[in-house]
Order: structure tokens, then C-alpha cells, then sequence
């Protein structure tokens, strides 16, 4: 392929490669008015100027060479690197159980990309076994890229696609499933398929990495072991979201997958079951339950996968001096649902009254969620709850926004009927709403109080 | 071929090491003088061995750039360490954790590197690409140092030729590690992240004394830049020797430059000494292909052993695997370096791979020291069907790690027949060293893809080359001419003073001497007093000098105001005395010392001298004084 003879190169850059012949991979010897270098051509991120050549060194390093002083380039070779995990047949045991991995893309098997310089994924059973041969202790895994996007790009294309594979595969018989999914995003599908997977005789289990597998210090390998022998020996029948529990090589938490969020941008214990507690805990040797109140594994195959889901639904994160042409802009737009996250215990300013109302006279669903994640939307408490209820807003419980902005499109998707709307939106399907929050539900530990730094002193982060 | 044989350490000539073919390079880290870490905001250069909270990981081999697996990376992987991290909220945040990407390079930092690369006149890179350089001994959390080429293709003088120096890279410092027993290595995290610098010069010492010597003249030209860090720990080296036929070898984390000549002899011997394990294993017509070894379960045999160590290991329920080693018969006891043995080299690998830390962790039939008894060694050798002029090699654990110790014992025998296997090897303090990894290759570079390329503009560079220092070499020739006290020239030349100095003597006209002593031996003198006072700043030296010039403060104020530097931020020079209150002073003191009942009436005016100039020291000249009382002093200056 020709484009890919200066893969990356641009400008300047190119047409010195070019006069000299110098092909992406080619050993040479760069003359320039400063010095001269050693090395092999690498490819050139896209994203960087055009006023570079980067050459690996014999030591391994990586350099640029502004253009603008080369005046000679010597090819003596030429070393094309074949940047490929290992394949190995993944071994098929007949007494263990078969698990069926579903990719979906993001960092739990990757590697690096020159055209972007970020890393892509890369994902087979073969690499995966090459990668993490102690999967195959586990179970017989199967493998089906289904999508090879990150997470910030999945939608509900994907998300249908995702929930009608995994009936497929409960029709098959597999005995549990895993979905790599990128981290951004993972606790918006792991929603949705809470709602369009129901009744799933078998764990389904979504996993990702916080530390792409091209680190040494990576989560993914450890995180894919506890995700596969979740779904191949848990009694857990239900949307999960596996990843670390603390940032520590220890144990990874199976969360609900209607109450987990990603709540920080880069730790690996990043997903946190928020207003509960999560179902179990995992290792390589053992999962341990922490509640018992889940829904368990069956022999059948009575899955329902519905995959309704109307796109017209929007998020409104609330904040003071909001002005009501937001509203207005998602009513003239016609949208038909908006889940909002308002303030304390669901509020919005006075000032958003009249759009509330004029949507309520086109027949929008709208539904109140809280920002503070934590707690429930009571909007009794004070007059302006009662104002807006008036306006038809409707209290989501302790629905999470990410959840209810999920359950509404998928409710829109089956009805226009805003009774019928409320009645699916209203009932729990899959632990969105819970009747009551344990004591232990919210725990945001304070660091710096002495009992608190105590307590982290004691057990591993 | 190897006829030579190595004489003591004292009694090796430049001929000798000529003959084995000694050749050294050197890899030097220098920690650069920052506030901040390379690639977050923690503050630098703040030890405690105190922590908050600890980490566990652990690290698994990933693929290189080119595709390929590490040698190092898997035999670090074949280890199955638990990686604990000690770590201390003041001094790490969740980047060292590795839970945070990096943040761009700290830019003060990056100057010093590249200030430091043009001063061994490097050529300096137009674009500087962060690689990931894999770590899976855990000594940095994400497995990799952060790492870039700043310059490449330098050089420094040395006798009448040139050492290269290949590239000077600025990275990421490492843990300290605090114990490794076992499975488990424990490490601390404050010098986690400092910015260093890594000089690596070429191959080119040709004798121990040459390498150090080089080391020092490295190490005296970053100091003068005034921008790197002093002090234990701020600079170590990793030297690289190899012999005729041998192999590179590096030996890592050398903390004092005066150890590396013994360090550097030990190990041309070991080389030397393998080459000749070589010639004798083939004498004896074992070669890589006919190499024979064969492992057995011999717990039963020695269930009622004597040998502490042995009879320790069955109480705990532990495995004990004999490795018989055919033909090896007394190779065991064949010395490698000084008092040390080949049977170490084998123990060593058993330590480090199999994790079987507590000594002794093998013992052989070659050994003359007393283990197991000679009834014992005689049914082992039944069972495993021995001959006379074979070899019993002993290594117990739990299952697990005797079967791996087993494995490494035949594996670094087999390596005999080969050659010198390719290792990092750590230095000990009595000059010898040992296995610490197998070395790695460029295999274990990785571009880091958190970080785009940072662009160097020759503005930069330009801007950065007007503050650089003379190189040391070329001061030291001027300072000989001014003719400055001998003492004084080295340590001048490597400080950060060499710019202050040249702009006193030649614009401030200034005596040479008297600058210099001030700099260095007055500091000196007075750091004894303040051990925990740092180094006194270029700008206050200025302001005590344009003092001392325009005469507001004599020549034992300028030791005040560097009393007064050293114990607090501000300068405040004492004021020198007029004539009508110096006579005020002397008056007094005269009355005072009459009333006084001196013994010896001939010490009168010494002491009478002692009591003036306690007023009125650094506001007055002592010659002064002693002019107007008539004292002459006691024969010096």
C-alpha cells in the first residue's frame, strides 16, 4: 500500500522522506547540519507536525529530526516491526464451562497504533490466551468482536447489537458472558442492557481496563480473569460490572449494573456502586457474595431481550442562572423525554418553570434525578418540588441520572403512552430504584481524619 | 587462550588488562537539582522512610514496539513476585500510584538536560519522544520508566584522546527497595519520579582506574552547572566491562565512584574465569550439545538429615530436588572472582528466579564445608545413578520454587558451556557482584503513548547555551595560570561558582586567590559548623563581594555575612568602625585589662588584642588594631 510507504508523514516531512527514498521502516543514516543519527524510519502519529522525522535509535530510543536541517538520508536496511501478541489455540477442556467473550472495543486488549500514536484494540482468543494463559484454568472461551469503538462512541446501534448477540449466545447454551467495553462509558451500557437483557439464566459481566494491556502494570489482565470466572462459575444471574475494588492487585467488585458509575477519570477502582452496596467480590481463587438478595442462575433458556430505545432523550445537568431556552431548545428539537439532574433533593430554578410547563403541553416526559448521585429525589420536602410536580415533573427515586436518561429511551421506545411510560419508569426492573438505602450505601471515606488514615494504613489501597 | 591468569587487584598492570582485553563504559545517573518531580507536581528530593499506606501489584511482560517479548521481561515474570509500595501522602500522588496519566514534563528539568547535553557537546535532538523503558522488577509501578534521548554523540577529553558519550537521556527516577525476601519485594516511593539525567559514554576505559577517573571527571562536570542534585544517592553508576571473548555486562546502582575500580577487576575476572570454565568444560568434552544433567526428588533420602538448613526444610513440609550436573565434578569450587566461586553464580540465579532468598540456598558434592553427611551425598548419588566425576547440586523450597531452582541450576550450568550469559549483576560492598537479571535489550522500549513529542526550538537551545559554564577542563587551565592554591582548582571548576568567579577576577578585578578561597575553602570551613545549611547562593556571594569591594565589610566580615547567609535568608554586613570609636574600644579594653591579673605579663597585649578585636571582629582589619597597640602578632597571619 503506497499511503502507507510515509505512514503518517505530511508536508515537509514527507517530501524529505521522499527525496531521499526513504521509506517508513528503512535503516538509515541521517546527515543533518548538526550531527548525524543511526536508526530505522518509524511511522508518524497524524496528529504531530509536519516538520519531523522520528527514528528509533539502536538503543531503542525514540527521536525526532526537524527536516528543515537534514541533508542527507543513507538507507543501509530496512526492519518492519510486526507488532503481534502471540497466538495460541485457545485449549478446549469439555468439563469446564464455555464462556463467550463479546468485544466491544476499548483498552482491555490492545495495542499501539502509530497512526494516532494512542493504542487500539486488539482482540482474539488466541491473543487473549497468548496475553492471559490463565484463562484457560477457568473455562473454554470463546470469542466475537462485535465493535471495536471506545466507549464514548458506543450508541444504541451497539447497544441493540450487544443485547441481541448476548440472547443468541443463552440460546446456544453458553454458561456466562463477558463484554469488554471501554471504562467511559461502561456503566451507560451496563444500564441499558439491565433493561434490554432480562431475565438472563446465566452472569452477564462487563469488564474493561483502567490501564491499557500494553503496560506492564496493567489491570486488564487481572480484571478479564475475575470478569471470565465470574461468568463462568458465579450464581449471579445479572448485568454486572467487573473491575477492581481497591487500586491495589487484590480483588475486583461485581457492581449492579444499574447502580455503578465511573467515578474517577483515571483510578482503577474508578467504578463504585452508588446509594448500595455491590453484589459480590471476586478473586482469582473465590467470589464472594456481600449480599444475597440477587437473581440466581437457572438451567433454561427463558431470556427476554427487548431493544426498544428512543434516541430523542436528553440529560439536563442543572445549574443556578439556568436559562429556560435549554428546555425550549430540547422542545422545539422534539424531543419526547428529559431526565433531569437537579440540585439536592430535585431542584431547578423558577425562571425554567414556563418551559417545564410548555413541555408538559407537548407531551414530554419528564423525569427528576439527582446530581449528588446519593439519596432520593423528594421534591414533598419543599414548595418547589411541589411546584414542579404541578408542571408534571416526575420524581425518578433514586434513580442514577446516567440510568434513568437510559430507562426513559428505552421506555420511549416501546410507548408513546406517558401513563404506560411511567408505569415501566416506576417500576424497578433490574435494582434502578431501590425501596431503601442501607446505612452503608453512601460511604465517601474523608482523607486526613485520623480514624479514616487509620483504616488505610491497615488495609492496602 | 586463556593462559593468562588474574593476579591480585594491587598487582594488575595496564599490560595485563591490555592482554584480557579489558573494556568498560560507563552509565551515569545524576538526579537533577528540581523542585518538582519529572512528570507530576510532588515535591522532589524529600526522603522518609515513614509511609501511610501501602500497594499491592504485580507485573506482567507486554509485547515491544517491534513485537517482541523482553528476556528480562519474562524471566522477571517466572519470578511470580507480590510488589508492595510504601507509600507517603506529602511525597506521592496517585501518578507514582499509577493511577493517573502523567503530566508534561517538568520544563525546568528538561533545561538542565539539555544545558547538561550540550556541555559534553551533544548533538541535541529537534524533538524529544517519552519511551517507556520496561521495569518488571517493580521498581516503578507502572513498569516502565519514563524516559527520552535529549542528545546523542557527545564527547569529553580524557588524557590525549576522546571518550564518546553515546546519549544523555533525562527520566524518571525509581523506588528504593527495601527488602526482597521470598515472593514479596518491598519498596518505598519518595524517590519515585525525580527527575535524573543518564549519561552513557562509550566502551572506551581500558583500565579500572580509567573508569573511575572518567566517572569523575562526568561527574565534576554536571556539578559545575550548579544543577544537579549532591549528596548520597543524587549520583550512581552503572559500569558495563567486558573481556576478550566475553560479554557486556552491567553492573548496576554503584553508589561511590572510588568502588568502581575493584568492581570493574572483580568482574574482567569472572569473565575471564567463565572463558576458562569454558575451555575446561570442553577439555572434558562437555559442550552445549552434550551437555547432561538430570533432576530427582531425593526428600526421602535425607528425611533424617542433620544439616540445619536441610532438616529445617522437611519440618516445613518442603521439597528437596537434586540436580545431578554430569562431568561437572569440582567446577563448582572453580573461582569466578576474588573468594568467590561458580558454584555462587548458580546460587544466585536460584535466589533471584526461584525466589529462594534465605542462604544457603544450594549446596553441591564440590563443597569441602561441612552439609550433609558423606552417607547421605553417597545414597543421593545411588539414587540418581552418579558417577565419580559428576556433580550434586541441592536446592530445596516448596514445590513450587525447587522445581524452578532445579530448573536454574541447569540452566545457568548449561550457560557455562556457552559463555557469559548476558546479565544486569549488582555490586557488593566487598567489590564483588552478583546475578540480579538477565539484560535486557532494546526489546523493552515502548513509545509512551500518554505524552505527545515535545518540540525543542533552537531559540531554546541558544538561550540555554549562554548560561553553561566553561567546561571544567578548560577552567582548570585558567585557574593553574592565575595561579590560584592548588587545592582549590578541582573543586571550583566542578562547583556552581565558575561564572561568579570569572566575573569577579576579570570584571570586578578582584584577587583570584582570595575569590577563590572564599568560595570554596571558607564554605567548607563554615559548613562543618552548619552541617544542615545549604550551599550559599551565586546572587548572595555577589552582593558579599560588591560589599567587600566598594569596603563596607573587610575580609573577616566577608566570613560574617557567609555566618549570616548560612543561618538566615537575609544578609546583613556589619559596619565597618570609624576611627574616633575604635580608640573609645581600645581605651576601655586597656582599662578593663589593667584591672585584670595577667599571670604571664608577656601574653599582656595578645590578650589585650583577643579582647578588641571580639568588639569589633569584621568591622575593622586585625592589622589595624595591632598597629595601634603596638602588638606584633605571633609570627603568622
Amino acid at each position: 500500500m503506497a499511503s502507507d510507504d510515509y505512514k503518517g508523514y505530511r508536508g515537509e516531512a514527507l517530501s524529505t522522506l521522499k527525496n531521499f527514498d526513504a521509506l517508513v521502516w528503512s535503516d538509515v543514516e541521517i546527515k543533518t547540519s548538526r550531527g548525524s543519527y543511526t536508526g530505522i524510519i518509524l511511522p508518524r502519529s497524524e496528529t504531530a507536525d509536519p516538520l519531523h522525522v522520528v527514528i528509533k535509535l539502536r538503543s531503542g530510543y525514540n527521536i525526532g529530526i526537524a527536516v528543515s536541517k537534514i541533508q542527507n538520508i543513507k538507507i543501509t536496511g530496512r526492519k518492519e516491526a510486526h507488532y503481534k501478541i502471540p497466538e495460541k489455540a485457545f485449549p478446549y477442556d469439555p468439563k469446564k464451562p464455555n464462556v463467550k467473550l463479546l468485544g466491544t472495543g476499548g483498552t482491555i486488549a490492545s495495542r499501539l497504533d502509530y497512526r494516532t500514536g494512542a493504542v487500539i484494540p486488539a482482540f482474539s482468543p488466541g491473543e487473549l490466551y497468548g496475553s492471559v494463559p490463565e484463562l484457560a484454568d477457568i473455562c473454554n472461551l470463546e470469542t466475537e468482536k462485535l465493535y471495536g469503538v471506545f466507549s464514548e462512541n458506543m450508541g444504541p446501534e451497539q447497544w441493540r447489537g450487544t443485547a441481541e448477540a448476548i440472547g443468541r449466545e443463552i440460546e446456544k447454551g453458553v454458561q456466562g458472558i463477558v463484554i469488554g467495553h471501554g471504562t467511559d462509558t461502561m456503566h451507560h451500557t451496563a444500564a441499558i442492557l439491565s433493561f434490554m437483557v432480562q431475565n438472563s439464566p446465566v452472569p452477564i459481566v462487563m469488564v474493561g481496563s483502567q490501564r491499557s494491556s500494553d503496560r506492564p502494570s496493567s489491570d486488564a489482565a487481572l480484571n478479564l480473569q475475575h470478569s471470565v470466572k465470574t461468568a463462568a462459575e458465579s450464581d449471579i444471574a445479572e448485568v454486572m460490572v467487573c473491575m477492581f475494588g481497591p487500586t491495589s492487585d487484590t480483588y475486583g467488585l461485581l457492581h449492579r449494573g444499574t447502580r455503578v458509575r465511573k467515578m474517577h477519570s483515571s483510578y482503577r477502582s474508578t467504578f463504585r456502586t452508588i446509594g448500595d452496596i455491590p453484589i459480590a467480590m471476586v478473586s482469582t481463587e473465590k467470589i464472594t457474595p456481600i449480599r444475597t438478595d440477587y437473581k440466581k442462575r437457572r438451567n433454561d433458556k427463558n431470556v427476554i431481550i427487548n431493544t426498544a430505545f428512543e434516541e430523542k432523550v436528553s440529560i439536563v445537568y442543572y445549574y443556578p442562572n439556568m436559562k429556560p431556552d435549554i428546555i425550549d431548545s430540547l422542545i422545539d428539537n422534539d424531543y419526547k423525554g428529559i431526565v433531569i439532574a437537579g440540585t439536592g433533593l430535585g431542584h431547578v430554578n423558577k425562571p425554567l418553570y414556563p418551559a417545564l410547563k410548555r413541555a408538559k403541553e407537548k407531551g414530554i416526559a419528564v423525569y427528576m434525578t439527582v446530581q449528588t448521585l446519593w439519596g432520593y429525589v423528594q421534591m414533598y420536602v419543599y414548595d418547589t418540588g411541589r411546584d414542579m410536580m404541578e408542571l408534571g415533573v416526575i420524581p425518578g427515586e433514586n434513580m442514577l441520572p446516567e440510568v434513568g436518561y437510559m430507562k426513559l429511551g428505552w421506555a420511549l421506545g416501546q410507548t408513546n403512552d406517558l401513563e404506560k411510560v411511567r408505569d415501566i419508569m416506576m417500576t424497578p426492573i433490574a435494582g434502578e430504584i431501590t425501596e431503601r438505602e442501607p446505612s452503608n450505601g453512601y460511604l465517601i471515606f474523608q482523607g486526613g481524619i485520623p480514624e479514616v488514615e487509620e483504616f488505610i494504613s491497615k488495609y492496602r489501597k | 587462550m586463556h593462559k593468562f591468569i588474574f593476579k591480585p587487584f594491587d598487582e594488575m598492570t595496564e599490560k595485563d588488562y591490555a592482554t584480557v582485553g579489558f573494556k568498560s563504559g560507563l552509565e551515569i545517573h545524576q538526579q537533577l537539582l528540581t523542585e518538582k518531580k519529572l512528570f507530576c507536581r510532588c515535591p522532589a528530593g524529600r526522603y522518609s522512610d515513614k509511609y501511610d499506606a501501602e500497594i499491592l501489584r504485580h507485573m506482567r511482560p507486554t509485547l515491544s514496539e517491534l513485537g517482541e517479548y523482553d528476556g528480562t521481561a519474562l524471566m522477571e515474570f517466572k519470578t511470580k513476585k507480590e510488589i508492595i509500595y510504601r507509600i507517603k501522602r506529602e511525597t506521592v500522588c496517585t501518578y507514582e500510584m499509577d493511577d493517573t496519566p502523567p503530566f508534561q514534563i517538568d520544563d525546568h528539568a528538561l533545561d538542565s538536560a539539555l544545558a547538561i547535553g550540550m556541555l559534553y557537546g551533544c548533538t541535541m535532538v529537534d524533538e524529544v519522544h517519552i519511551a517507556r523503558k520496561q521495569y518488571l522488577d517493580g521498581s516503578i509501578p507502572t513498569g516502565f520508566q519514563r524516559t527520552a534521548i535529549v542528545g546523542v554523540d557527545g564527547n569529553i577529553p580524557y588524557k590525549n584522546r576522546e571518550i564518546k558519550i553515546i546519549q544523555l537521556s533525562i527520566e524518571e527516577d525509581a523506588c528504593r527497595e527495601v527488602s526482597d525476601i521470598g515472593h514479596r519485594r518491598v519498596y518505598i516511593t519518595d524517590r519515585l519520579g525525580m527527575p535524573l539525567i543518564e549519561t552513557v559514554t562509550g566502551p572506551d576505559m581500558r583500565t579500572p582506574i580509567e573508569v573511575a577517573e572518567v566517572a569523575q571527571i562526568c561527574r565534576r562536570l554536571v556539578r559545575s552547572t550548579g544543577r544537579v542534585r549532591t549528596g548520597i544517592g543524587a549520583g550512581r553508576e552503572d559500569v558495563n566491562v567486558s573481556v576478550t571473548g566475553g560479554t557486556r555486562i552491567e553492573i548496576k546502582g554503584v553508589p561511590r565512584i572510588v568502588s568502581i575500580p575493584l568492581l570493574t577487576y572483580n568482574e574482567a575476572m569472572r569473565q575471564w574465569n567463565l572463558l576458562r570454565l569454558r575451555e575446561e568444560l570442553k577439555r572434558r568434552g562437555i559442550t552445549e550439545k552434550s551437555f547432561k544433567s538430570k533432576t530427582e526428588n531425593v526428600t526421602k533420602i535425607l528425611r533424617k538429615t542433620r544439616y540445619q538448613p536441610i532438616q529445617n526444610a522437611i519440618e516445613q513440609g518442603m521439597k528437596i530436588n537434586c540436580v545431578l550436573l554430569q562431568g561437572f565434578k569440582g567446577l563448582l569450587r572453580w573461582q569466578t572472582q576474588t573468594d568467590t566461586y561458580f558454584s555462587r553464580e548458580i546460587s544466585d540465579r536460584v535466589r533471584v528466579v526461584a525466589c529462594l532468598t534465605t542462604l544457603p540456598n544450594i549446596i553441591h558434592s564440590d563443597s569441602s564445608g561441612d552439609t550433609i553427611a558423606a552417607s547421605e551425598w553417597q545414597n543421593i548419588k545411588k539414587q540418581i545413578g552418579g558417577k565419580d566425576d559428576d556433580t550434586l547440586v541441592l536446592v530445596w523450597g516448596d514445590e513450587q520454587d525447587a522445581n524452578t531452582g532445579a530448573q536454574e541450576i541447569v540452566i545457568r550450568a548449561k550457560e557455562a558451556t556457552i559463555g557469559i550469559p548476558s546479565e544486569t549483576r549488582q555490586a557488593f560492598r566487598d567489590g564483588t557482584n552478583g546475578f540480579e537479571r538477565i539484560l535486557p535489550g532494546p526489546d523493552r522500549m515502548y513509545p509512551d503513548t500518554d505524552l505527545p513529542p515535545k518540540r525543542i526550538e533552537d531559540e531554546k537551545l541558544e538561550k540555554l547555551h549562554l548560561t553553561l559554564p566553561n567546561r571544567i577542563w578548560e577552567n582548570e587551565k585558567w585557574y593553574r595560570k592565575l595561579k590560584i592554591p592548588t587545592d582549590v582548582i578541582e573543586p571550583l571548576a566542578a562547583s556552581k561558582y565558575t561564572k561568579l568567579f570569572e566575573m569577579l577576577v576579570k570584571d570586578s578585578k578582584l584577587n583570584p586567590t582570595l575569590v577563590a578561597v572564599v568560595l570554596i575553602q571558607y564554605q567548607k570551613r563554615l559548613k562543618t559548623y552548619f552541617p544542615k545549611a545549604k550551599q550559599i547562593e551565586i546572587e548572595t556571594f555577589e552582593e558579599i563581594f560588591e560589599a567587600f569591594k566598594s569596603g563596607i565589610i573587610t575580609r573577616e566580615g566577608i566570613i560574617l555575612a557567609m555566618k549570616g547567609a548560612f543561618t538566615n535568608s537575609k544578609l546583613r554586613f556589619p559596619k565597618k568602625i570609624k576611627s574616633p570609636e575604635l580608640t573609645k574600644v581600645i581605651k576601655e579594653s586597656q582599662k578593663a585589662i589593667k584591672k585584670m591579673k595577667v599571670q604571664k605579663k608577656d601574653k599582656a597585649t595578645e590578650i589585650l588584642m583577643g579582647m578588641i578585636m571580639h568588639k569589633v571582629r569584621g568591622r575593622v582589619e586585625g592589622r589595624v588594631v595591632a598597629e595601634r597597640i603596638g602588638f606584633s602578632g605571633k609570627g603568622k597571619n
